[in-house]
């Protein structure tokens, strides 16, 4: 009897030393890692390839001159990845991370575009039929569809808000 | 073929469509007719361009291409329109623009409609090649991406074998190492960007789409992209073979370019033609300025971004077209 205790508290005190460790990974993992959503985690949304990543230097090569009003505020890596919305409605998701977070807010107030609908994404958040721009600490985000359906405005606030709860 | 009495109406119509102002591109096609000595663009549209759907028709893409080309030689049939353009190049490349994603990128359909008249004007397919700075844009922007010497090839400079040049070339402020699609496959290279705003260069269209033939255009970003613009084009491989612009303005951006941002898009269903690529980019940094002032927009240059490369390009030192509207004739078909 006292020999099974023993093995279970063994087993116990293993386990703990087993969390211990990979719990910090896996956090990083969630605050650091790949922001963008793989496929199936938010309802008809399918990631259709690898995230690309981009640091300030090499950010003219995704959008050339595009790239110098971001640098300029200071970003500091860019990803990207393209989705599917129920196998048809194509968006890209593009994740800008910042020194801090007056500069993200700043080029979030800088570009985006009257008309938009407020909503609750991250610190500030607009919502058109074609696009989801928001900001959250250091991160501006912004998902663009390549054409505009009945649904797309949802579909986009849905998959912004599933990039969101991993940053 | 549109008749001089065609022209005229479309000048008139446009002069209607766009506005009454003595200045800006109703002031500009007033004068158009003057002179046909005068560089032409060619400005045409066809509202009814996606026949009721989202993307622009085929037919009518190519029905719209005819009316342009036939508006800018005089000739009746695209065959003779397209020889003239071409004259004796053999190897034609279509440079593209596909920096905009799906959204704003040269659109396939346009491109396929130059392949389709060209070829019919005696350029053998294999020796076509619709290019751009790389070949997943190209892929992921809806073009089929091909190597096969027996076919129209579509690839990026980054495709294996091409690449850009060792030794670097250079005028003024720019030096750069040009593509080898560029000065290696093309006798001529017909210019198809896309109309948009640009963050640094304040428009992007003719000129500005040369960024995508050299292998660092990040390096010619600084003072609005000024003069590095104009020295580019200025370079003897790019000023001789880019000699025909076939402008995309069926979708356009005024604002937020030159990447996608839809809230900034809108849809003019319109080409934007010419051989004169200072006069093709001065009408396009018009034409975003009426946008801007339509949507209550600050001018480009109270956003600081005024497109300056324009005016230098016409310079005495670069000469590389008109930046006068009194000096080259705006047609509207």
């Amino acid at each position: 009897m006292k020999h099974a205790n023993r093995n279970r508290l063994l087993f116990m005190g293993c386990l703990l030393v087993a969390l211990l460790v990979l719990l910090p990974v896996t956090g990083c993992k969630k605050s650091k890692g790949d922001p963008m959503p793989p496929s199936g985690t938010v309802t008809g949304w399918d990631k259709s390839g690898d995230t690309k990543k981009y640091a300030a230097a090499d950010l003219w090569q995704y959008m050339d001159g595009g790239a110098d009003q971001y640098v300029q505020a200071g970003v500091v890596t860019t990803a990207t990845a393209d989705y599917k919305y129920q196998g048809q409605l194509e968006a890209t998701v593009e994740v800008h991370t910042f020194n801090d977070a007056t500069a993200a807010r700043k080029l979030f107030d800088g570009t985006t575009a009257a008309g938009g609908k407020s909503v609750a994404l991250g610190d500030v958040g607009l919502s058109y039929v074609q696009s989801a721009v928001f900001c959250k600490g250091k991160s501006l985000v912004r998902i663009v569809a390549y054409e505009a359906s009945p649904t797309s405005q949802d579909a986009l606030v849905a998959l912004a808000k599933g990039v969101e709860s991993r940053l | 073929m549109a008749n001089r009495r065609e022209v005229l109406k479309g000048v008139a119509m446009g002069a209607m469509l766009l506005g009454t102002e003595e200045n800006g591109l109703a002031g500009m096609m007033k004068s158009a007719a003057e002179s046909s000595a005068k560089p032409r663009v060619i400005l045409a549209t066809d509202k009814n361009v996606r026949g009721g759907g989202v993307q622009p028709d085929e037919k009518r893409v190519l029905d719209l291409l005819d009316k342009a080309i036939a508006t800018y030689t005089g000739h009746n049939r695209p065959v003779e329109s397209w020889k003239q353009i071409l004259g004796s190049a053999k190897r034609v490349t279509l440079k593209v623009n596909m920096l905009g994603g799906k959204g704003l990128c040269t659109h396939p359909i346009l491109a396929l409609a130059v392949c389709e008249r060209i070829q019919q004007a005696g350029i053998q397919a294999g020796d076509i090649i619709i290019w751009d700075r790389n070949t997943h844009e190209l892929e992921r922007n809806g073009y089929t991406v091909s190597m096969d010497k027996n076919k129209i090839r579509c690839f990026g400079n980054d495709a294996p074998g091409y690449g850009f040049e060792e030794s670097s070339v250079s005028f003024g402020k720019a030096t750069v190492h040009l593509a080898k699609i560029l000065t290696r496959e093309s006798d001529m290279v017909i210019n198809m960007p896309i109309l948009k705003d640009h963050g640094g260069a304040g428009i992007t269209f003719a000129m500005k789409n040369m960024y995508g033939v050299v292998q660092k255009p990040n390096e010619l970003h600084g003072g609005n992209c000024s003069p590095y613009v104009a020295d580019l084009n200025r370079i003897p491989e790019v000023r001789e073979k880019v000699r025909f612009t076939v402008g995309d303005a069926l979708t356009a951006c005024y604002n937020g370019g030159p990447g996608f941002k839809p809230e900034f898009v809108w849809e003019p269903n319109s080409l934007l033609v010419g051989a004169d690529r200072v006069a093709l980019d001065y009408t396009a940094w018009q034409w975003i300025e009426q946008k801007r002032a339509e949507m209550k927009m600050p001018t480009l240059a109270a956003a600081n971004r005024s497109p300056k490369y324009i005016a230098v390009a016409a310079d005495a030192e670069h000469q590389l077209g008109v930046a006068d509207p009194r000096h080259f004739s705006l047609l509207q078909v």
